[in-house]
Formats: C-alpha cells, sequence, structure tokens
C-alpha cells in the first residue's frame, strides 16, 4: 500500500517561542530535554514576559520537519512549558543584542570606528584610552557584517545575547 | 499544624492509605507524625524496593502508589524505582526528605539535589519551601500522577519545612481536597479529533487487513472492553505489546499473542502482512518494532495515543489522534457502526480466517516431561494453577519473556512486569505492593535467580507483614537472557554471566523466616502453588530449570520477521514453520548489515 508518511527532511532553523512559568530550574529543565533528545540549541534566551509569574523563552534549533515536530511535542508535555509556538519567520521579527569592545590604536582609527558604527546603527557606550565600546541590536546577519569590519581593528571582546524573536501580529 | 502532619492528612485525604518507605535524619520529623498516624506504613529493606512496591501497588490497583525515602542515599536508592515506573507510565508519587532550606546549596550531610536528579524521570518534581503549600503541592502531585499519560512525580521535602507550622487559614481547613498548584502549562486532551475518527474509520473500512497492537494505554484508561468490542465488530486480530498484556482476553481466537523481538512468530508475521495497523496506546519502543525501517511496511498506521509526543516519535504515521483509549475507540465503535459494517467484515473475512488458521498451525509447545525442568513447562503449571483474577509480576530475564508467552492473562492489571527499563530486581518487591493493594487476588512473583537476588532482603518485609506471596524463582545459576545474547552475538564468550555459587534459597528464605521448597520434577509446580494457596502463606519456590533452554528471538537490528529459534510446534504440521530464516542466516545477515 502507497502510504502518505512523507515527509520533509530538509535542515531548517526554527524561531520557537515559549512561555514558562516564572521558576528556578525551568531553563535547566529545558535545555536538559534539548540534550537528552539530541535536539540541537543555536541559542536560547529568556526574559520576563508581559504576563506576572511567566517569562518568554525564545529558542532558536536547527531540525527537520520530524525534529522540529518532536521538540515542540517534549516543550508542551513539560509542566512548567504553558504555550509553545514555532515562529514564521515571515511573520516574525529577529533581533539579537551585541557589545564588541574594539582597540583604538590612535585617533584616525577611533574616528573610523564611529563611523562603521554609526553606519549599522549601533551606539557607542564605552570609551577609555584605548578601547571603544559598541551596543549593537538587529538581525544577526547586520551584528555579524558589523564585526566583520572592526575585526581589523583588532576586538578586545564581543558578548551576544543570541537571537530573540517575537510573532508580528500575535500575542507570542 | 506542622508541615509532616499536613502531608499525612493530604496523602490520606487522597486515597493513600498505604505507603512503602525507609525512615532516615531528614525525614524524622514526618515519620515522627506517622507514628500516631492513620497511615499503612511498610518498612521494606532497601528504598529500590519502595519504588518498586509502590509502582506494582499501582499497576495492580490503578490507584496511585506512594514511597517514602529520606534524603540523599535514601533518595538516591528510589532512583531506579521512579524511572521504572515513568519509562512505563505508572502513577507513583515519591515523597524524599531534603536538607534544611538554609543548608540547600551547601553539600550538607545527605544532600543530593533530587530536583536535578528527578528531572529527566518524572512527569514533574516539587519541592516545598514552605509547609503551607504542600496540601496544594500534595493535590497537585495525585492529579499529576494519574492524569493524563500517568507517571511518577517526586516531592522533595526539606526537613525544617517538615517542620513548620502551616498558616492558619490553611491548617484550619476540614478538608485540603480543594486546594491545588496552579500549573496553566498542563492540560491533557482526552478526547479523540473527530475528524481524525472519521478518518481513521474510513481506512478501516477499506482495509482488507487489519490488525491491532494494544499497548499498556489500553489497561490503564480501562479500554479493555471496548477494545475486544472493537476486534469483534472489524474482526481484527489482536496483538499486544509486553504492557498490553492482558488488555485483551488471551483465549481469544482473536489474540495473536505479544509482537516484537520476543513476539510470537504469528503476530510478527501477522503486522507484517497486515495492511491496517490500528495501535492503541503504546510507543513504539525498539522492542515491539525490531528494525524500524520494516515495521509495518506494508500498512497505514493509525496510532491513538493520550500522548502527542508518542505520535510520530518512532513510527510514522497516517492518522493520529490524541487523547484517552476508551474514549477513542468508542467514538470508533460509534463511526463505524454507521457505516457499512457487512461490507467492513467481507473485506477482511479471509484474512481474519487465515490469521486464526495460522495461528492454530503454530502454537508453540508447552508441554515437557522432561527433567531438568524446561521453563514452559513450569509457567503452564503456574498458570493451571491460577485463576483469572490472580496476578502475576515478573523480573526481567528469559523468565519474564517466557512468563508473557505462556501465562494465559485474562484481565487487565493481572500481569505486571518491568518493559520499559528493563528492570532486574523489579518482580519480587513489585509483588508485595500488589498483594498489599490487592490482598484478596493471589499473587505470584516470577523471577529469576539474578534479579531475586539484588532484592532478596525483602524476604524480610514479607515475613514481618505477613504477605502471603508466592515466589517462583527460577534457578538456572546463571544470567540467562545475557548468557543467551553472548551465546548468540558474542561467539559464546560467556564473560561473567555464570552466576557461580549461588545461596542455598531454601536456607536464605528459611533464615528469613519465610517457607521454601525446591521443584525439580513435572508437576510439582503447579501443586506446591496450589498448597500454598490454602495454606496462605508467603512461599518461595525454588524452581530447577533446564539452563540451555533458549527463547526464540529477533536479533537486535533485523526486522520482526527475522526470528530465529522459533519455538518447537505442539501439533507440528509439516511445512507450515517452513519460511522462517535459519539462525545462522540471519546473524550473518545482521553482521553484513552493522
Ligand atoms: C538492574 C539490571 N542490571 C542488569 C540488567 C541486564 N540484564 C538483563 S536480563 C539479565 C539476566 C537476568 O538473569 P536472571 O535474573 O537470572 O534471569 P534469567 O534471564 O536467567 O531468567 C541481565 C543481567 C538489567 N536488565 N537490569
Amino acid at each position: 500500500m502507497d502510504s502518505n508518511r512523507k515527509q520533509n527532511n530538509e535542515l531548517k532553523s526554527h524561531v520557537i517561542s515559549t512561555l514558562v512559568e516564572n521558576k528556578p530550574g525551568v531553563l535547566q529543565k529545558v535545555s536538559s530535554l534539548f540534550t537528552r533528545r539530541g535536539f540541537n540549541i543555536e541559542s536560547i534566551t529568556v526574559g520576563e514576559s508581559e504576563t506576572k509569574g511567566l517569562a518568554a523563552m525564545v529558542i532558536i534549533s536547527k531540525g527537520d520537519e520530524k525534529v522540529l515536530e518532536q521538540i515542540t511535542k517534549q516543550l508542551n508535555k513539560l509542566i512548567d512549558v504553558v504555550k509553545v509556538v514555532d515562529l514564521d519567520p515571515n511573520n516574525s521579527v529577529k533581533r539579537e543584542l551585541a557589545l564588541i569592545k574594539v582597540k583604538t590604536n590612535n585617533e584616525q582609527s577611533r574616528s573610523e570606528i564611529i563611523q562603521h558604527a554609526n553606519i549599522f546603527r549601533g551606539k557607542i557606550i564605552d570609551m577609555g584610552p584605548s578601547t571603544l565600546t559598541i551596543e549593537i541590536t538587529g538581525d544577526p546577519n547586520k551584528i555579524n557584517a558589523l564585526i566583520s569590519l572592526l575585526i581589523n581593528f583588532g576586538i578586545k571582546k564581543i558578548v551576544r545575547t543570541g537571537p530573540t524573536a517575537i510573532a508580528r501580529e500575535t500575542i507570542l | 499544624m506542622k508541615g509532616g502532619e499536613a502531608i499525612i492528612k493530604a496523602l490520606i485525604e487522597q486515597g493513600a492509605d498505604t505507603v512503602f518507605g525507609y525512615p532516615g535524619g531528614q525525614v524524622l520529623p514526618l515519620y515522627d507524625m506517622i507514628y500516631n498516624s492513620d497511615l499503612n506504613h511498610v518498612l521494606v529493606r532497601h528504598e529500590q524496593s519502595a519504588s518498586h512496591a509502590a509502582d506494582g501497588f499501582a499497576r495492580a490497583s490503578g490507584k496511585v502508589g506512594v514511597c517514602i525515602a529520606t534524603s540523599g542515599p535514601g533518595a538516591t536508592n528510589l532512583v531506579t524505582g521512579i524511572a521504572t515506573a515513568y519509562m512505563d507510565s505508572s502513577p507513583v508519587v515519591a515523597i524524599t526528605g531534603q536538607v534544611p532550606t538554609h543548608l540547600i546549596g551547601n553539600d550538607a550531610f545527605q544532600e543530593v539535589d533530587m530536583l536535578g536528579i528527578a528531572m529527566p524521570i518524572t512527569k514533574h518534581a516539587f519541592q516545598p519551601k514552605n509547609s503551607t503549600n504542600i496540601p496544594a503541592i500534595i493535590n497537585s502531585s495525585f492529579e499529576i500522577a494519574k492524569s493524563g499519560r500517568p507517571g511518577p512525580v517526586v516531592i522533595d521535602v526539606p526537613k525544617n519545612v517538615q517542620e513548620q507550622d502551616l498558616d492558619d487559614d490553611i491548617a484550619n481547613l476540614d478538608s485540603f481536597s480543594k486546594l491545588s498548584f496552579n500549573t496553566p502549562g498542563y492540560n491533557p486532551t482526552i478526547k479523540g479529533n473527530p475528524r481524525q475518527v472519521k478518518k481513521a474509520s474510513k481506512i478501516i473500512a477499506k482495509s482488507s487487513k487489519p490488525i491491532i497492537l494494544a499497548g499498556g494505554g489500553v489497561i490503564i484508561s480501562g479500554a479493555s472492553k471496548e477494545l475486544k468490542e472493537f476486534s469483534e465488530l472489524i474482526q481484527a486480530p489482536v496483538t499486544t505489546t509486553l504492557l498490553g498484556k492482558g488488555s485483551f482476553p488471551e483465549d481469544n481466537d482473536a489474540y495473536l499473542g505479544m509482537l516484537g523481538m520476543h513476539g510470537r512468530k504469528v503476530a510478527n508475521l501477522s503486522l507484517d502482512e497486515s495492511d491496517c495497523l490500528i495501535a492503541i496506546g503504546c510507543r513504539f519502543s525498539d522492542r515491539t518494532t525490531g528494525n524500524i525501517a520494516d515495521f509495518a511496511r506494508n500498512s497505514e498506521v493509525i496510532h491513538i495515543d493520550i500522548d502527542p509526543a508518542e505520535i510520530g516519535k518512532n513510527v510514522e504515521v497516517d492518522v493520529p489522534i490524541v487523547g484517552d483509549a476508551k474514549n477513542i475507540l468508542n467514538s470508533l465503535i460509534n463511526n463505524i457502526k454507521s457505516l457499512n459494517i457487512n461490507k467492513i467484515n467481507e473485506n477482511s473475512a479471509e484474512w481474519y480466517n487465515d490469521t486464526l488458521m495460522f495461528k492454530k498451525s503454530c502454537i508453540p509447545r508447552v508441554t515437557y516431561n522432561e527433567t531438568p525442568l524446561k521453563p514452559q513447562q513450569v509457567i503452564k503449571e503456574i498458570s493451571n494453577a491460577l485463576d483469572d483474577d490472580s496476578i502475576i509480576t515478573t523480573d526481567v530475564g528469559q523468565h519474564q519473556m517466557w512468563a508473557a508467552h505462556f501465562f494465559n492473562t485474562m484481565k487487565p492489571r493481572k500481569f505486571i512486569s518491568s518493559g520499559g527499563l528493563g528492570t532486574m530486581g523489579f518482580g519480587f518487591p513489585s509483588a508485595i505492593g500488589a498483594k498489599v493493594a490487592m490482598p484478596e487476588n493471589d499473587v505470584l512473583a516470577v523471577t529469576g535467580d539474578g534479579g531475586f537476588l539484588m532484592v532478596c532482603q525483602d524476604l524480610a518485609t514479607v515475613k514481618d507483614y505477613d504477605i502471603p506471596l508466592i515466589i517462583c524463582l527460577f534457578n538456572n545459576r546463571k544470567l540467562g537472557m545475557v548468557y543467551q545474547w553472548q551465546n548468540l552475538f558474542y561467539e559464546n564468550r560467556l564473560s561473567h554471566t555464570d552466576l557461580g555459587q549461588t545461596p542455598d534459597f531454601l536456607k536464605l528464605s528459611e533464615s528469613f523466616g519465610v517457607n521454601a521448597e525446591r521443584i525439580t520434577k513435572v508437576g510439582e509446580t503447579e501443586k506446591a502453588i496450589k498448597a500454598a494457596k490454602k495454606d496462605g502463606e508467603a512461599i518461595l519456590l525454588d524452581i530447577v530449570i533446564d539452563k540451555d533452554e533458549e527463547l526464540p528471538m529477533v536479533p537486535p537490528g533485523c526486522g520482526i520477521t527475522d526470528i530465529i529459534g522459533e519455538y518447537k510446534i505442539e501439533n507440528d504440521i509439516t511445512g507450515i514453520s517452513g519460511g522462517l530464516s535459519d539462525t545462522n542466516d540471519v546473524i550473518a545477515n545482521k553482521k553484513d548489515g552493522d
């Protein structure tokens, strides 16, 4: 018998937006679930949500359709997880924050760096005798682009939050 | 009222009158309250037995089983039993002591991160930081443990919380029953989606070779009556998983036996041949499916399960139906009745009759006259000596599979075995739990010498509480199941599976004050069990069996039709058993494939 049990095996990056109870241990539960089941985590961000007692956790994960289905189902099984939505990339916005500390060897490099930062709508948030620190938010690709420009000056440190995301119209 | 008292009051209100436990420093306040309470506490001799007994209690009765242990080593000793209950969806509430809140995180004496340990092996875990929360947490634990897909819940209670006074507004309540913990993320689906039910009905109606695979979910949801009606309605033969044993009466013509690695030939071949598989309350474990690529390769698959995450996890499914098995079977039955049932039966009549013929042609032989005793013969005698309401529990190993094959289970909750985790040491203590839960039923544990030695200290419990169990110890002086694998797949290099010097089980048993008898001949097992039933005291039967008897099996990595070492057939009809792969062929193929 022919069967329509065909699945799409293409690997895609998914943005999974969840509402979880804002309690100690929940992040551990979620991340250990990913480890145990062999799902991949590209990034995970957590913060308070609009609802008291609930936190918004945004997980970026790569996998095929079957893996994604399991991720959402297994997450839903956790009692601390209230809601799970696989965000549609066409109908959601994704942003990441990065802080980049760059070496400034002389006045000229200093002004060049400020120019680059301005073009990418970054902000200078700190300045020392030999460094500048830039804050930039945006699509991860945009952050990567700025970083690749700044590399020439010498980067002392980068910290990134990993992307977080929100659907354009729905609540989650 | 203090936290410890609140635990007891809430437990009793939840209907838990019996707990299995073992005291220690961090549960002293709770035990002090148990001293004068109405709670029936069974002191086991190892915490692992407490969790297995609570599990056996739950599986036999359908109620929640409760166990208690102290912090640290007590809590970790419970873990194997908790994981066992988790894998087999058994409702167990485990209460563990914890060091006082101000010491948590300091590596205090006997501190262990029980919440962290419990995380992957429980449905949920709580740690009350305030005694006022205890009643709500106990109520929610019971609700979570038994609803939806059942499973274990851990409540880790710091010592000072057990001693702390509850706020008056809660402490003064007549009943705690209305209190619960807010769990907005927990909302199991019970009713099946009507559209999916319709879709499934259509597929069933047009199929000409339907087969039903029943799992433990059928038993949990109490859907045995519906399963039988459904099978009769659509004329589909029924096979079960290990945990599904008892969901369908095994003397029914339509019952094909267990499926899978140690499945019956007729079940495995029929499933392979079927064009429509209706799987109910099962999770398609690799022990059930064999090589997944070949599993149900000719069938459309309808999967009914209360846990959405089980659907599509291992086997890809054509029609998923999420919900309670009983509920969905009723909808399916109603739906199919509205279709042309004569036509449906016409479609599958030939298949149904052929399958039943095939079954008759390959009934495994169970009657043996020789010594050393054949395990098949022993199981047959056990079956003969018990009635339909008797409960048997098993340990893990060859004896477990012989019991699964030849113990005729007629009713749900009468065959109790560790399926998912395959826990040696489960059989005996789970029988203690089952007997405590169901004192009116005869309870018999089938165990191996290896598994029994892991938990034999609980003979003391049996004696102390006068629990009249019958323990059938299949004595082959080896770790039979593993020995068989070494024999088949490791060129007979028998690394550490010979138990060598086993104790004299009669003396062991007698030293605990428990009766014992050695069985070596045909007929003696049946006689001894019948006598023990009359006698009403616990007894251990040390049954000396043929240590070279091997189980038929599907080698790992093979499809379920590749059975090797098939049972001898009761009435050998020459030619019928042909077509099965030769042992050596299959093993050679398997090696090539690896
Ligand atoms: C706790 C635990 N340890 C090890 C195993 C691996 N194992 C599975 S079956 C088996 C042999 C069991 O021997 P026995 O209890 O004598 O039963 P038999 O197979 O001989 O009937 C072993 C060691 C297990 N399932 N559980």
